[in-house]
């Protein structure tokens, strides 16, 4: 895949280290640290797998990088995790693509910080993840910025006044992107009629729903990832109930739902960096070549981890990293050419300060006759 | 208005836990066992219902008896080869086995089936709404509440009229005495198996068809708070159950609908506490007296 | 001395000899370096669930109550230790980490033996299975609280908030709902999770071997039997179940204050089933069992890594299977008839080498 490692803009290519292009590849031992078994087994397994699409991409071009890929499992889980941190370095990793999921990410994280260990991940979203870290980079938005982005995009484009939050209050990512929506809502005129919680383990949707339309919401405001999303649309059918479904990233993934009748979700709005049904080229060659491997829609996380791959490889070879460095050299370059590179990926343009955060523009996309309508 | 619709939304998820509750008490009250495993054959009968459906296009009746038909052959196979080799040993020893089984389902259903939740197709189970005035009840919610009828009444005659039903009360009554009398325990907690199987099947065909996503986790929490259900209405007792499902999902509905939602499992377990400290074996249980 | 007596104290120092030996053994692996991070990584979550394994095991297998909450316990543990470590920090501006440890993880055991008082009380009428329902019934409301709990610091008082974030501008959040105890300091040390298990044992054994511990397992074995010889048995249990309680929330304060967050749902349902594992498999009542079990199947799952998506799977089978063949009469009468010949060699020898 040549092609797509020629869209990465490499904004200064003459740095130490690159001088090893007409040589033998350099391979660079990656990471991935993501949850492969359990019950977040599926964002883990997205990551794993859009990673290694990715790897495989980049081992079979010509570029000065190669990529040895090492996975290890975190269960999502905080004590798992640093066991899986561990064990990577044990094996010879030289940065860590991960974690997937916020929590363990920002225990890992933090124990990266203090033996200085690179961290890239794909999709933990959450400000705790980079806040006081100069190690962690993110790919994905932050959870506030999702919650900030979709009360403009509710008020700007007058989709309604009234409005329910459903959110899950176990969940970082549900809740950070609540927290900061409530309170731009409450900025731009946007009354919040109704606000509902529920769980991991929560089936039950009933009552959430059932606040919302006694309490007339026009819109109501989903931050979470296309499982629970799926029940509640369901439910809002049986019930009659139709005002505006609005999303967040995490919604997609829920038209490629095996068995999900599409109509349900009919007129459902998200913010979403990466879509599937994209006809994007690199995007139709990423999709196809996911489903030819592991026969499902890859879900935005799998894009993520993917383009994680080709940023990996794009900062290692700003930065000049050979296979030699040991993981604390290899951190501080890596912080320093994060913040000088710009990679064109299929979850769009990305560009990174020192905070970790990711710069990058999410697109409103409308479900129409079960396909993703982009507005703009 | 709101308060019927919140009862009908309770009776809905009460008949749930109730169905998979009378499972659960099924064996307990036969094997004594608790059988933290049930759970995940609700899930592998989902599963197999799911395939059904979806790849092998049965029509629903027959993909609800496939399912019926593996998780009986599931549920007499773990018995047999996990189970039975501790029918001596201490409760402790049976319980952790039962959690290394639940395991062991869940793990090769990620293995089968995935990571990624599937949706439970609709079939006629929940295609219709019925509209009394402003509420609507799923079908779903209507058949769920007589298939629990339907399997309480046929459980309740079944262990009263036929023989291995009264075989079956031997043994949950006395072990050895009944073994002495001639009855084959072995057999007789076989077939308990085979029943509590087939209708965590259903279960599972009915738990999806109200909450359609289905994931390798699915049967995992609806069984705790099922177990929960059978503990409240009286473990190993048939209506116990049943009633114990019912009012564990109402008081669910209600807590979330008028405290809050935050707080819904809380309060559910709260209640139950309350209960058990004011009657120690449950609403329907009966006292079991201690002999010196 | 009697034989019971002469055993019991073999018993006693050959659990303290190897602790303190794989201490010392492990303590100079790290000196000298020889130690993988995997490894050096799990040291302090080992001493963990080994202090979590023993005091469980005084409820289930010495007092003879199923618990299916204990992880609740640790967490209010971890929680408690974390709120103290980060308001010692904040307020008192107390550095040494050593003094914060100790004071978070006595913090830890006092509101984890409150905690436990209160809730064995009401729940100690209860017996057997319906005991195991109310306490995973607490261990879950335990863990739907903590879920909508706020606590912040600011000008040297806590700031405490329920089911809303209401907090003051400018407030150093400790525990954050649903985002767990946020930005902890990690300060756990090995040596510390060492002196914790030395600590759990000491309190363990000699209560086992005391009065008391006679007491609470003649309440095991028959309660009215015990009952009728004027054994206070409510007294004792209590006594049992407070100690485990307080025991697990200074395992759980170790824990918390090893890692920079924690998060209600380590501490599930789940968590307990673990512990519970190690009671189990380690043997009901023996605490040498315990610890042993408890560091193999925290370390059991790492050195299966490279099986990886067949981890898990393994472990339900290996736990399977090692309940069958502990538990199952004929097969294990078939190992003691291997075994015997063994025994018998061994004795043989033994005896030889006395008259020699």
């Amino acid at each position: 895949m040549k092609k797509l490692f020629a869209m990465m803009l490499v904004v200064c290519m003459l740095l130490a280290g690159v001088s090893a292009l007409a040589d033998e590849p350099i391979t660079i031992r990656v990471a991935h640290i993501g949850p492969t078994t359990g019950a977040a087994a599926l964002y883990g397994l997205a990551t794993l797998h859009g990673a290694e699409i990715a790897a495989a991409e980049i081992n079979a071009g010509d570029g000065p990088y190669h990529i040895e890929l090492i996975n290890q499992d975190d269960e999502h889980n905080v004590e798992k995790v640093i066991n899986a941190y561990n064990a990577a370095l044990d094996a010879g990793a030289q940065m860590i693509l991960g974690t997937t999921t916020s929590k363990p990410c920002e225990a890992a994280g933090a124990q990266g910080y203090i033996d200085r260990v690179f961290f890239l991940t794909p999709s933990a979203s959450s400000t705790a993840v980079i806040e006081d870290k100069d190690n962690v980079f993110q790919i994905c938005f932050t959870d506030p910025n999702q919650g900030l982005a979709s009360a403009q995009y509710i008020a700007e484009h007058n989709l309604g006044t009234k409005v329910a939050v459903i959110y899950n209050n176990a969940d970082v990512y549900s809740t950070g992107i609540r927290d900061t929506f409530v309170a731009e809502a409450a900025q731009r005129g946007l009354e919040i009629v109704s606000e509902t919680t529920f769980t991991d383990e929560t089936t039950d949707f009933t009552v959430q729903v059932a606040d919302a339309q006694n309490n007339g919401a026009e819109i109501v405001f989903l931050p979470m990832y296309y499982t629970p999303a799926s029940l509640i649309l369901k439910t809002a059918a049986d019930k009659d109930y139709q005002p505006i479904f609005f999303g967040v990233d995490g919604m997609d993934g829920i038209l490629g739902l095996e068995g999900f009748d599409t109509s349900l979700a009919e007129g459902v709005m998200l913010l979403t960096p990466f879509v599937a049904t994209s006809t994007d080229e690199h995007v139709v060659s990423f999709v196809n070549q996911y489903q030819a491997a592991y026969g499902e829609i890859p879900i935005q996380f799998a894009a993520d981890a993917y383009d994680g791959i080709y940023i990996l490889a794009a900062a290692a070879e700003k930065a000049g990293i050979t296979a030699e460095m040991e993981p604390e050299e290899v951190c501080d370059l890596m912080i320093a050419a994060m913040q000088e590179i710009t990679v064109d990926g299929i979850t769009g343009s990305m560009t990174w300060d020192a905070s970790g955060a990711v710069t990058k523009s999410p697109m409103a996309a409308t479900i129409v006759n079960g396909e993703y309508v982009f507005e703009d | 208005m709101i308060f019927l619709d919140n009862l009908i939304n309770g009776l809905s998820l009460g008949s749930i836990y109730a169905i998979i509750a009378l499972g659960y008490t099924m064996v307990y009250g036969i094997a004594k066992m608790l059988n933290f495993a049930h759970g995940d054959v609700i899930m592998v009968g989902a599963y197999i219902a799911f395939c059904g459906l979806q790849y092998w296009g049965l029509p629903p009746v027959i993909a609800i008896l496939a399912a019926m038909a593996v998780c009986t052959v599931l549920g007499v196979t773990i018995e047999g080869l996990a189970y039975r080799p501790l029918r001596q040993a201490a409760s402790l020893a049976v319980l952790i086995t039962a959690i290394g089984m639940s395991y062991l389902l869940q793990n090769i259903a990620l293995m089968i089936w995935g990571a990624n939740p599937k949706f439970f197709p609709p079939t006629f189970i929940n295609s219709t709404t019925f509209k009394l005035g402003q509420l609507n009840i799923s079908s779903a919610t209507v058949i769920t509440i007589l298939a629990n009828i339907v399997i309480m009444v046929g459980l309740t005659l079944f262990t009263a009229k036929t023989k291995m039903g009264k075989a079956m009360r031997c043994v949950s009554e006395d072990r050895g005495a009944a073994e002495l009398m001639g009855i084959n325990v072995n057999r007789t907690i076989s077939v308990t198996f085979a029943i509590g199987s087939a209708l965590a099947a259903i279960a599972g065909v009915l738990l999806c068809s109200s909450y359609p996503t289905l994931q390798p986790t699915t049967g995992s929490m609806p069984g705790i708070k099922a177990f929960t259900a059978a503990v409240f209405g009286g473990i190993g007792s048939i209506p116990g159950a049943m009633l114990g499902g019912v009012l564990l999902g109402v008081i669910e509905i209600f807590g979330k609908a008028y405290i809050s939602t935050e707080l819904g499992d809380a309060i559910v377990f709260a209640v139950l506490i309350v209960v058990l400290l004011v009657k120690p074996s449950g609403l329907l249980g009966k006292p079991v007296r201690e002999k010196v | 001395m009697t034989k019971a007596k002469r055993n019991r104290l073999i018993y006693n120092i050959v659990t303290y000899a190897l602790v303190i030996a794989a201490f010392i053994l492990l303590q100079s692996m790290i000196a000298n370096k020889s130690i993988s991070r995997s490894l050096k990584g799990q040291l302090v979550p080992i001493c963990s669930w080994i202090v979590m394994a023993v005091s469980l095991n005084l409820v289930i297998g010495i007092s003879g109550e199923l618990s299916l909450g204990h992880a609740g316990f640790m967490s209010i543990g971890a929680y408690t230790g974390a709120v103290v470590s980060g308001w010692l920090l904040n307020s008192f501006a107390v550095e040494s980490t050593l003094l914060r440890l100790v004071l978070a993880i006595l913090a830890g055991g006092i509101m984890a033996g409150v905690m436990g008082a209160l809730i064995g009380i009401p729940v100690l009428r209860l017996r057997g299975d319906y005991l195991a329902i109310v306490t995973l019934a607490f261990g879950e409301i335990i863990r739907s609280l903590v879920n909508v709990l706020y606590i912040g610091v600011q000008d040297g008082h806590l700031c405490f908030s329920f089911l809303n974030r209401n907090m003051p501008e400018g407030v150093t959040m400790l525990v954050d709902g649903a985002k767990g105890a946020v930005k902890i300091k990690p300060i756990s040390t090995f040596a510390v999770g060492f002196v914790l298990i030395l600590i759990t044992l000491t309190v363990v054994l000699n209560l086992v071997n005391s009065r008391a511990g006679r007491a609470i397992k003649a309440t095991r074995d028959n309660r009215i039997a015990a009952e009728s010889m004027g054994v206070p048995v409510t007294k004792y249990k209590m006594m049992a179940f407070v100690t485990a309680a307080a025991l697990a929330g200074m395992a759980g304060a170790l824990y918390g204050l090893n890692s920079s967050t924690v998060v209600p749902t380590q501490f599930t349902f789940n968590q307990s089933i673990n512990v519970l594992v190690f009671v189990v498999l380690g043997g009901l009542g023996n605490v040498l069992g315990s610890v042993i079990s408890a560091t193999l199947l925290t370390v059991l799952p790492e050195v299966l890594r490279a099986f990886s998506d067949y981890r898990m799977l393994v472990y339900a089978v290996v736990l399977i299977l090692v309940m069958i063949f502990t538990n199952n009469p004929l097969i294990r009468s078939f190992a003691d008839r291997l075994i015997a010949p063994l025994k018998q060699l061994l004795r043989g020898k033994k005896q030889g080498g006395d008259e020699a």
